[in-house]
């Protein structure tokens, strides 16, 4: 074991991902990863830093409401800023809200507005601004925050810098929805998103979606601890060998969603450093629970036993992750249920819940695609053949990956897609798991878990909503429709030089933040 | 002469109109729709109504085709439906770095292929066209994204000689700009060189058995005399639908060295537009390359007329 | 010591490329009983190393690589001819009417083949994909299709060349009647460069059938194909490892096998006509 693990706040989890894998990574003479050593050097101002990124393409905007990836991701939080940031362990941080607070029962938040914060074109932010950029993301409108904006009912402007927002129904996490990457704070009447003007760090120089993007700081930053660059400049490389040849022949100061297959090559140059986040991020097979023959308890067991977790995680994802417990909480969650039994490979009991249920003979169709996300065709593979041992006939069928999202997504009876992980415990059970949700892909519906659910939703006390979301993932581990077999890392590659890239539980590039976060050394 | 070029060119004419309906009604049959593959897993009823609403996909398909020609005759090539930028501001650019890619690219390859050609009809059998026989073979037998990944693991990578990224902007002078091309430019003559190079050789050698060329040897003209005035304008036919072909590929068929080398060409955004059915961007995308194409090949036909000299003859 | 094939004494090299071939088609043919483990068996890590049981190492997913390029190879390669010859036959045949017939038949076909290379690829996959759904039948006549417009465009023109040579003017003035004008005069005379041609179509289609894959098109997992175990294969270049050039090289050896023997025709067919 090298030194390389510095990774201050963040050690402790890397520690228990490492405990959750037995040792395996350590045995497997992978290399171990933290943040880089540019913790302990103090941050330098000025330079301009080049990113590889994944995740833009040509039909890329400015406007917060078209924002589904990566790069429109990390732009806007260059460009902007939101009223709550999501701190990260996922709780949630006052950004250009100074704080706020929830009225008794959590159907009424009182949001107060940071002072002396101007946008780009010199104007003062104020309850205004915040109000019409909120409502950009409620009623008729394509953004894709509108389905947590839905339970929004009304906003109100109750000072100068001031907002009380009200709730249909209670949520006690609000402040977390409001962390989503949508909801950028933009002058009162703002449209034209090729000229964008925000609170951010940083404007807008050049824009060629799925190209290149070129940013600069033009005025001191309102944050006194970020904002350290000059500017920055984000070249879109979707493919993740040229990504990581970029960054190894010195063209590119950092990547995102470095390749986990290739991550033992970074570790060989002596320049270069891999920031670790373990995250929500999950694959899933979901089994619709009203459709034979997964509508038979049994049946969906013996899928459960007939996965071997343990070779996906190693196999697919060079063991960069945890194994997941077939519910979308990861274990590097503070609410994550620890004394639920992990679910294993074991063939001979899936043999018998099929024996059981009477289907040993049943073949099941497997949908899955490269267009759900990259290795979604391998995983099914593997799981295909861990099948065999178990007694299931799995049949993989390799969908286009055009379309998949229209044709094959919440249409099939067992398809392989993917969960992004949620700011929130209570908002990732909702979104998936939900009677009626939209997104329910396994079709679960059991009126226990909507009940806790609107109990944990009602509970401001952290303390007291702890037991309830640990029950939540219980039933849905044990009851739901839905096969998690692990939780992905997010993995960020950059050379030495660059600091401030530091883990974060929910997604890449600090969450989005790295054009505030990063520097550059000497 | 003039009236079966004229013919043609009528012809062509006729084959970009026919091409732009099937362009258009390729575009209808895309799986899925624009609003599904935009929100992704983001979708639900509600957003994919309104985005369905905002981008005009409730009218009927003839409605919407009429106006695409309408506009199109006017020189509109229409707004992309995903990032509402205009389509002929957004594709200029990126047309212009395709042709540019095409260019060096064909420069280096139709010369070499025609010179390495004619070497080895020559030289048949001996060692330098069996070199360059299985050279040419290994290259086509390996897919571009793999020549590509070799090249810039032992050029970019290993050796640190040529940059691995080939990310031009509008302002990059022409000098970077060709440096910055490299890699990109021998992996697409790796590609074409082999097809053209062994059609050469295997249409001269041909020709080089005729009666007519044994006459010329009889008659004790030099080897180049005879392969430069007799042998090649006769074996010019098959050979220039060849280097029409693959001239034709370079144009429209890089996606995958663009993808690799991060270099902004034309075929990178049709993909993306495909994959977000950004139906304008597709179809101003398809129409650029049916364009193309139809060009190219008419130049060849054109080419083929007026060197066959008994072609030639017959429509005088 | 000299072998002969058909009467004709083989050189060297057409030798090297019928052992070749002849080497492909008996582990193609013989893989299950050959292959030391199943197709889809996962007995190791990911890129495992080679050693007694496994002679190639294991490929991504932890299979046996030898046995996936085995079974791969039965697989592409019978793809490959298939969708070789069928092509051939749309094209030459298409091409050869064209050129001797010539009027509005040669205009229709020339504008539709036009047409077809005109429009993108991927569209064009599309409108075949939407009207006849993807399994493997779609995707041979698919990929036939794609090419013979290439095949068709070279056999005319060559074949247009022909037409206007002394002998088939002669043979139209002894009154020969159009099929044996085509048999006799014109085929014969355009084989040279269509035997090249089939040698490179032959090999592009291992490539062109793993393209399409990610249109859900092509063989399911997790059966092996050539061209896509050189896909799934190719990033780990990068690390500097052997296995992606084990299919692409498979794919290299055969493709200049084949073409060794397509020169050997060639040459062949120039011998007996120099001696005519």
């Amino acid at each position: 074991m090298t030194n390389e693990m510095t990774g201050g706040s963040l050690e402790s989890i890397n520690r228990r991902n490492l405990l959750a894998l037995g040792g395996g990574l350590l045995a497997s003479g992978l290399p171990v990863i933290g943040s880089a050593n540019a913790s302990e050097i103090t941050p330098r101002k000025g330079g301009t830093i080049r990113l590889g990124m994944a995740g833009g393409a040509t039909s890329d905007s400015l406007n917060p409401v078209s924002y589904t990836d990566s790069v429109p991701i990390a732009l806007g939080h260059g460009l902007f800023n939101a009223l709550v940031e999501c701190g990260p362990d996922n709780t949630p941080l006052p950004e250009l809200a100074a704080s706020f607070e929830a009225r008794p029962g959590a159907r009424e938040w009182v949001f107060n507005l940071r002072k002396d914060v101007t946008f780009s074109n010199g104007k003062t932010f104020g309850a205004n601004d915040a109000i019409y950029s909120l409502n950009m993301h409620r009623g008729e409108t394509r953004s894709g925050a509108a389905t947590v904006m839905k339970n929004v009912a009304d906003i109100k402007k109750s000072g100068d810098q001031q907002i009380t927002i009200s709730l249909r129904a209670a949520d006690a996490e609000f402040p977390a929805v409001l962390t989503d990457y949508h909801l950028m704070m933009v002058p009162e009447g703002h449209s034209d998103w090729s000229k964008p003007i925000g609170t951010g760090p940083m404007v807008i120089d050049r824009f060629d979606p799925g190209v290149r993007a070129v940013l600069k700081r033009t005025r001191d930053y309102w944050k006194a601890d970020r904002g350290f660059l000059d500017g920055a400049e984000i070249t879109v490389i979707g493919d993740s060998s040229a990504r990581l040849s970029a960054l190894i022949s010195g063209q590119i100061d950092a990547i995102n969603r470095v390749d986990p297959k290739t991550v033992s090559l970074l570790a060989r140059s002596p320049n270069h450093v891999v920031a670790r986040s373990p995250a929500g991020w999950h694959p899933i097979i979901a089994m619709t629970c009203d459709r034979a023959p997964f509508d038979n308890p049994d049946f969906r067991q013996a899928m459960k036993y007939g996965i071997d977790r343990q070779q996906i995680l190693k196999t697919l994802f060079s063991g960069l992750g945890s194994v997941g417990n077939d519910h979308p909480i990861a274990p590097s969650s503070p609410f994550f249920n620890k004394d639920l039994p992990q679910i294993a490979y074991d063939p001979d009991r899936a043999k018998s819940f099929l024996a059981k249920a009477g289907l040993s003979d049943m073949h099941v169709l497997m949908q899955t695609s490269d267009g759900a996300f990259n290795g979604a065709v391998d995983l099914a593979t593997l799981y295909q053949a861990s099948g065999v041992k178990a007694g299931l006939k799995i049949d993989v069928k390799r969908e286009p990956a055009d379309g998949f999202w229209t044709n094959v997504w919440l249409k099939g009876s067992c398809v392989v897609s993917y969960w992004g992980g949620r700011p929130s415990a209570t908002q990732m059970l909702a979104v998936g798991y939900e009677s009626g949700a939209p997104w329910n892909l396994s079709h679960y519906n059991d009126p226990r878990f909507d009940q806790v659910l609107n109990a944990a939703r009602g509970e401001i006390d952290p303390e007291k909503r702890q037991p309830l979301i640990r029950d939540m993932q219980e039933l849905i581990s044990h009851n739901a429709g839905a096969v998690i077999p692990i939780f992905r890392d997010y993995l960020d590659g950059h050379h030495r030089k660059v600091g401030g890239i530091t883990p974060h539980g929910l997604y890449d590039f600090c969450n989005g933040r790295i054009l505030e976060k990063a520097w550059l050394g000497a | 002469m003039l009236i079966i070029l004229g013919k043609k060119l009528v012809a062509a004419v006729l084959t970009l109109m026919a091409a732009s309906v099937l362009i258009f009604a390729g575009t209808e049959l895309l799986p899925g729709d624009l609003a599904g593959s935009i929100l992704q897993n983001n979708a639900t009823p509600e957003t994919l109504a309104q985005l369905r609403l905002d981008l005009k996909l409730d009218q009927p398909a003839t409605v919407r085709f009429m106006g695409w020609v309408e506009k199109l005759a006017h020189g509109d090539l229409g707004r992309s439906l995903t990032n509402d930028q205009d389509v002929a501001t957004e594709i200029a650019p990126r047309l212009a770095n395709t042709i540019f890619l095409a260019t060096y690219a064909a420069l280096v390859a139709v010369p070499l292929a025609l010179g390495l050609g004619l070497i080895t009809a020559l030289y048949q059998g001996r060692w330098i066209d069996r070199i360059a026989n299985v050279g040419s073979l290994m290259a086509i037998s390996f897919p571009e994204y793999f020549l590509a990944y070799l090249l810039i693991k032992i050029l970019a990578v290993d050796l640190g000689l040529l940059p691995s990224l080939a990310n031009v902007a509008p302002d990059t002078e022409l000098g970077p700009r060709l440096i910055l091309t490299l890699l990109p430019m021998i992996t697409l003559v790796l590609g074409t060189l082999a097809h053209m190079l062994r059609m050469t050789r295997t249409a001269v050698l041909s020709i080089m058995e005729r009666p007519f060329i044994e006459m010329a040897i009889l008659k004790g003209l030099p080897q180049w005399q005879i392969i430069s005035r007799h042998a090649l304008p006769n074996a010019l036919a098959p050979i220039v639908s060849v280097i029409a072909l693959n001239l034709g590929y370079l144009v429209v068929g890089v996606v995958v060295v663009e993808t690799v080398f991060v270099y902004p060409g034309l075929g990178q955004l049709m993909v993306d537009a495909v994959g977000k059915h950004d139906v304008p961007v597709v179809q101003a995308c398809g129409m650029i390359f049916a364009t193309a194409f139809i060009g190219l090949n008419l130049l060849a036909d054109m080419i083929t007329i007026i060197a066959n000299p008994r072609l030639r003859r017959q429509t005088q | 010591m000299t072998i002969t094939l058909f009467g004709h004494k083989l050189d060297f090299l057409a030798a090297l490329g019928f052992a070749i071939i002849l080497t492909y088609v008996f582990l193609a043919i013989f893989a299950p009983l050959l292959a030391p483990f199943g197709e889809a068996e996962i007995v190791g890590d990911a890129w495992g190393p080679i050693d007694g049981a496994h002679w190639l190492g294991t490929d991504n997913l932890g299979r046996d690589l030898l046995s996936r390029l085995l079974y791969g190879g039965r697989v592409s390669i019978g793809l490959s001819i298939a969708i070789t010859c069928l092509c051939f036959v749309i094209g030459v045949s298409s091409g050869l009417l064209a050129a001797v017939v010539g009027g509005w038949i040669d205009l229709v076909l020339c504008r539709l083949v036009d047409l077809m290379l005109s429009i993108p690829t991927l569209i064009f996959v599309f409108i075949i994909l939407s009207g006849l759904g993807s399994d493997l039948y779609v995707l041979v006549v698919t990929i036939a299709l794609i090419d013979s417009t290439k095949v068709f465009r070279l056999t005319r023109s060559v074949a247009l060349g022909l037409v206007e040579m002394e002998f088939v003017d002669a043979a139209r003035a002894r009154g020969e009647n159009f099929w044996w004008i085509m048999r006799a005069e014109i085929l014969p005379n355009a084989l040279s460069p269509l035997i090249a041609e089939f040698g490179l179509r032959f090999c592009f289609t291992f490539l062109f059938v793993a393209a399409l894959s990610f249109l859900g098109l092509g063989v399911q997992p997790p059966n092996a194909d050539w061209g896509s175990m050189v896909k799934d294969y190719a990033d780990v270049i990068n690390l500097g490892l052997l296995a992606p050039l084990l299919p692409a090289g498979a794919i290299a050896l055969l493709t200049v096998g084949v073409n060794f023997v397509a020169d050997w025709l060639l040459r062949l067919r120039d011998a007996s006509q120099g001696a005519a």
